[in-house]
């Protein structure tokens, strides 16, 4: 436990030195001038999210809500309601219902503000032909386009972030713009993140999405009910990815994928709760993860509710 | 010595029997009065109630095709049925299960469980079919219907959504 907490402590260190020599020092050169605003060297200063107190992130809130107003014209909502106590989040997707119909991605997009233009799709629906050595994720096909779904001799499998109990992603992060939370929910900091992508080369899912320009979506496009850690507006080069749709999951919502489903593939629910749908998965199917010998433990079932 | 023993046994066995049956009983009707939250019944608009043309119209329990009104339904959904398997004959508003009982068409899911006792089980516990609202709270169940017209259940296929733009794709 103490050498955890003394590497995180000088990780830190790190960070604070190297911004503060920016501030100070050469980069300083590099910095626009024009944006001498408070605003500017507010977020520039911003603690970690961790380490600041409810006064400092209502702050911090404020202060992003009022950018975000400004650039969509619109009143958008920042919330940051905590983990639950008691509550440890898990998914199940049963793959013999799943008809690939993709309508999975496109609830995520528009319930998480993902950009448009570059596309950003935090879900990735892979096909594979029936019978086939099929778990290696490499040898799917993600741009299959039929008229119809599903189609005779393939089966489907939607691939979104895993949230592992033991995240290969967030001990690579080299400022800790990534972490775990009490719920389980694996979150980015964007206005800690970098963009030094180390977090997408060690994910074994291939779940995380880089923004390698500025986000864009309409302002009537965007889902004005957000939370910090979840759906709020991206900047350009920053990680992003799926955070079980936080903002409506810590509210007790349904993540928008579940409700998205027609045919009701996507099960979700506290997996301390025995009465959970996903425990009633984990108890009466037999469920598999991905990659499980890597143990990143996740904390997404695949399981077939009937036949094969 | 003998015959007492095996009439002993017998009278064990069936008492056994009876407490099996009785709590199956029970466990039937603790099901029954349970109602389940749900959205309305995916009607075609305007066709009910069903009495609005039903009511004082003659019963026909003949199967044959129907030539003058709901032409579009072909039963392809348990070998051998008629609507009446369903269907109530003297008051078409509600549905009717084997053993008499009429159900509305708000609790449709106690027709099929008769038949699908798994599933329905499965549905129950939100693995089949899908539950909506709060995942800690309050939930909606969309009706078997929802997704399996009754009398052609299978689920028909979809058009899916444009797939992913191609790296290529991107400028
Ligand atoms: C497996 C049981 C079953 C059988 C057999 C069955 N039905 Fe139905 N039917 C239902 C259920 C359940 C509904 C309610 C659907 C809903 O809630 O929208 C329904 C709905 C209907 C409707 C309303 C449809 C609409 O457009 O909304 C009509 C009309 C109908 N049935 C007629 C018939 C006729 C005629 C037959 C015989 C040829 C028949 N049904 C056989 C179960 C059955
Ligand atoms: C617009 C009037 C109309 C409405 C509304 C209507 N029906 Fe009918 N229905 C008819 C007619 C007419 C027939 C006889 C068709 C034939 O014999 O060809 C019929 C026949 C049937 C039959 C076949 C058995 C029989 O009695 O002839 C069933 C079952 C049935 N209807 C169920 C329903 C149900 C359930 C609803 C409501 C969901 C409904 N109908 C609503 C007009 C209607
Ligand atoms: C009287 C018994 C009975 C009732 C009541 C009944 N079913 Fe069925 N169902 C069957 C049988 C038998 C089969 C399998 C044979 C077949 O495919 O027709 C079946 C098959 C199915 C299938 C699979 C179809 C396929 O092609 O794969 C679905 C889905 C289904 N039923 C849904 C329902 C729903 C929804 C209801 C309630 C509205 C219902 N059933 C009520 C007997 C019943
Ligand atoms: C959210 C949509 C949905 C709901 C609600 C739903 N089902 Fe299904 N059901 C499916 C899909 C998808 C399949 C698999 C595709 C198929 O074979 O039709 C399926 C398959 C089935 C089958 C075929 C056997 C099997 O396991 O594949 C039966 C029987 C069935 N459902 C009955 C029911 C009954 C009874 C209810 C209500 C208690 C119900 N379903 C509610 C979507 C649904």
């Amino acid at each position: 436990m103490n050498r955890i907490k003394g590497n995180r402590a000088e990780r830190k260190i790190d960070r604070r030195t190297f911004i503060k020599g920016a501030a100070l020092g050469l980069a300083a050169a590099a910095l626009p001038l024009n944006k001498s605003d408070a605003s500017f060297w507010e977020a520039f200063f911003q603690k970690h999210f961790r380490e600041m107190n409810d006064e400092e992130i209502k702050k911090v809130l404020q202060r992003l809500e009022k950018e975000a107003e400004q650039k969509y014209k619109k009143a958008v909502k920042i919330g940051n309601e905590k983990a639950m106590p008691g509550v440890l989040f898990g998914y199940g997707l049963d793959l013999s219902r799943c008809i690939g119909c993709r309508r999975c991605v496109y609830a995520c997009v528009e319930e998480n503000n993902q950009s448009k233009d570059p596309q950003i799709h935090w879900i990735t629906v892979l096909r594979f032909k029936k019978g086939e050595k099929w778990v290696d994720l490499e040898e799917s096909e993600k741009y299959y386009n039929p008229s119809l779904v599903p189609e005779k001799d393939y089966f489907y499998m939607p691939v979104q972030c895993q949230q592992c109990e033991n995240p290969p992603c967030v001990r690579s992060c080299p400022t800790q713009a990534t972490w775990k939370e009490p719920d389980g929910i694996v979150v980015i900091d964007y206005n800690w993140c970098i963009g030094c992508r180390y977090c997408m080369a060690a994910c074994p899912y291939g779940a995380r999405r880089f923004n390698w320009s500025a986000p864009n979506r309409k302002p009537e496009e965007i889902n004005p009910k957000t939370h910090y850690l979840g759906n709020r507006p991206r900047y350009k080069g920053v990680v992003e990815k799926c955070t079980f749709c936080i903002q409506r999951t810590r509210n007790g919502r349904y993540p928008a994928c579940v409700e998205a489903c027609p045919v009701g593939a996507r099960k979700f629910g506290n997996l301390l709760d025995p009465n959970s749908e996903i425990r009633y998965a984990i108890e009466n199917k037999r469920v598999f993860r991905l990659k499980e010998d890597l143990n990143t433990s996740p904390k997404f079932y695949y399981f077939f509710a009937y036949g094969v | 010595m003998k015959d007492k023993k095996r009439r002993l046994s017998l009278i064990v066995a069936l008492f056994f029997l009876l407490s099996l049956l009785f709590s199956f009983a029970e466990s039937a009707e603790q099901d029954i009065p349970k109602k389940f939250f749900v959205p309305p019944p995916p009607f075609t608009p305007g066709i009910f109630p069903c009495s609005q043309c039903h009511q004082g119209m003659p019963v026909n329990r003949k199967p044959r095709k129907l030539e003058q009104m709901h032409q579009e339904i072909q039963l392809k959904h348990m070998p051998g049925g008629w609507c009446f398997d369903c269907h109530n004959p003297d008051n078409r508003d509600k549905l009717r299960l084997a053993n008499g009982q009429l159900i509305s068409f708000e609790e449709s899911y106690y027709l099929c469980a008769q038949c699908h006792g798994v599933v329905f089980r499965e549905w129950k516990a939100g693995l089949h079919g899908k539950r909506t609202g709060m995942w800690n709270g309050e939930k909606q169940y969309l009706l078997c219907v929802h997704c399996h017209w009754p009398h052609e259940p299978r689920f028909k296929p979809i058009q899916p959504l444009p797939p992913p733009m191609r790296p290529s794709d991107i400028k």
